[in-house]
């Protein structure tokens, strides 16, 4: 049998099939996928991704695509290069992720005070949660010619669009996460006399991690997603900046190379939200078991 | 005022239509164990939350020493705190470590300190939580049917656990259970309660450490059985109230000990 487990999503999965004791039950009528098998699969995998790449370039050498429609690999890697040897690509990376930084300080901040508010207290999610519920409806692409009027066209309608996007997500899962703490949990902790403080602390914020880091994930997500946007309206720096001038000036090779940057970003903010998880919930089964 | 551990006068609770206590009165003396028998709804679990402070009353008076923990029948331990985290939580002071350690020993946990809950097995959960309640020396202990869903021979490790525990700490113990032998085994007196009422009170004296075969158990068993309103022809049959997974465990018990 084998068992095939999402890659990607969740690589302690396989670790808890590839457990040792797992491996030396050979005699086991239903027998597991041993690890070279899948070892040679995911190298198998590789291949397509590099098989295309190779068409892409000999495509592009060969004239079949347009040098305006494409560049080739060869070209986007010298390009890449280049950027980087007169420091015009870690600068405007530099500045896109100070205004991620500061935006998501913001929303963390902010989502995560409201949802405090309305998750604990029923006067405050009378007042906090309908208003919120209603807001993240809006498209917040939409609230960028708002933003230029209100805060001119620097770096605050910037900082500030990635704040309103990521402030929804954070918001609404540490709000469900706090309602959906194991209200057994709770009644134990009154039982054991804890303060309200304690509570908070211990049971209440605990619970709701594994929710609200979803929300985290999600708000990184969604900033890189509206910073492109943000940057390419009269901005003089940022990953956006970079692609705009880029496509005034027909550079399809910076566009692609654009593309990679924010391509590779959002794996970073993966690994690191992972991270996150993997220290702040280390008590879970699937965490626990793949520990042990 | 008077030496009971617990004083309840005329207490009753009303859920809507329904009269879930029905002018209860109940005393427990210091260092009594007393067992609640049951059917699933007789109000066994209200009385008890009245009594942990988790319920208010309709009416009558309740009167408890601050000092009381309460055990679920389902642990109810923190999943992101250790075994001794758990056992030390809302602990205040220097020594709340090592009174949460030395709480774990008691219940021979010293070697699972630093264990997650979900890597602790039924048994072991539970006595993390008993340990969790003793931690605060409690003069009153009170047990939801905290053997409930353990098998078989946990269980009877846990009975031996609880009594030990009790006589050591003199503590005051209401116990709910389902289980008539259970209440024979552990209990001073075995109350029986139904409709809200409590209908029936019988003293326990057989010399412990009890065991099923001892004699005298079964005729107590008979007329708890009976008080209840369950016949017991044959006694051989499981004396389980209620239907349900317990059945098997208690069949199994009384073979294991035959």
């Amino acid at each position: 049998m084998h068992l095939d487990v999402p890659r990607g999503l969740d690589d302690t999965a396989t670790m808890q099939i590839t457990a040792p004791g797992l491996l030396d039950q050979t005699d086991l009528s239903v027998s597991i996928a041993p690890t070279p098998k899948r070892r040679s699969r995911q190298w198998l995998r590789a291949l397509s991704p590099l098989a295309l790449l190779v068409l892409w370039q000999i495509g592009c050498s060969s004239g079949l695509i347009s040098p305006r429609t494409l560049a080739a690999p060869s070209q986007v890697i010298a390009s890449f290069i280049q950027l980087t040897a007169d420091g015009a690509l870690q600068h405007h990376l530099l500045v896109s992720l100070g205004r991620v930084a500061k935006g998501m300080a913001i929303a963390l901040l902010l989502g995560g005070s409201l949802a405090l508010l309305s998750g604990l207290s029923r006067t405050g999610e009378y007042v906090i949660d309908a208003p919120m519920q209603m807001l993240r409806t809006l498209p917040v692409l939409a609230l960028i010619p708002f933003f230029i009027i209100w805060f001119g066209i620097g770096e605050v309608p910037k900082v500030a669009l990635v704040a309103v996007a990521a402030v929804f997500p954070i918001y609404l899962t540490l709000y469900s996460g706090i309602r959906g703490v194991d209200a057994k949990l709770i009644e134990m902790a009154k039982v054991i006399g804890l303060s309200r403080i304690a509570l908070i602390q211990h049971v209440i914020l605990p619970g709701a991690l594994p929710t609200a880091l979803v929300g985290i994930r999600y708000a990184l997500g969604v900033s890189w997603l509206i910073l492109v946007a943000a940057e390419q309206v009269n901005a003089t720096s940022g990953i956006g900046y970079l692609m705009n001038d880029a496509r005034d000036f027909m550079r399809i090779d910076i566009l692609v190379v654009g593309l990679l940057i924010y391509a590779f970003l959002g794996l970073v903010v993966d690994i690191l939200v992972r991270w996150l998880e993997r220290r702040l919930l280390g008590w879970r089964p699937s965490f626990v078991n793949a520990a042990s | 005022m008077n030496e009971h551990t617990v004083n309840v006068r005329g207490v009753s609770r009303r859920f809507g239509k329904t009269l879930a206590l029905d002018n209860v009165d109940l005393a427990i003396e210091p260092g009594e164990f007393v067992a609640l028998l049951g059917r699933s709804g007789s109000g066994k679990s209200t009385l008890l939350r009245a009594l942990a402070g988790l319920d208010a009353p309709t009416a009558g008076s309740v009167q408890v020493p601050k000092e009381r923990m309460i055990v679920f029948q389902e642990p109810r331990l923190l999943p992101w705190k250790t075994a001794i985290e758990n056992v030390a939580l809302g602990l205040s002071g220097s020594g709340a470590t090592q009174q949460a350690r030395a709480a774990l020993a008691e219940v021979g946990l010293e070697h699972r300190l630093d264990a997650y809950p979900t890597t602790l097995s039924g048994g072991e959960a539970q006595r993390t939580a008993l340990a969790r309640a003793l931690v605060r020396d409690p003069k009153l202990l009170l047990l939801d049917e905290p053997f409930a869903a353990l098998d078989a021979l946990t269980r009877m490790r846990m009975h031996r656990l609880i009594e030990a525990l009790w006589k050591q700490h003199r503590l005051s113990v209401l116990l709910i259970t389902h289980d008539v032998d259970e209440a024979i085994l552990l209990a001073d007196r075995a109350l029986v309660i139904d409709r809200g009422r409590i209908i029936e009170s019988i003293n326990i004296n057989l010399p412990r450490p009890r065991d099923l075969s001892q004699p005298g158990f079964v005729p107590l068993r008979k007329q708890l059985l009976s008080a209840i309103g369950v016949k017991d022809e044959d006694s051989r049959n499981p004396a389980v109230i209620d239907a349900g997974a317990q059945k098997t465990a208690v069949t199994s018990r009384t073979i294991a000990l035959a």
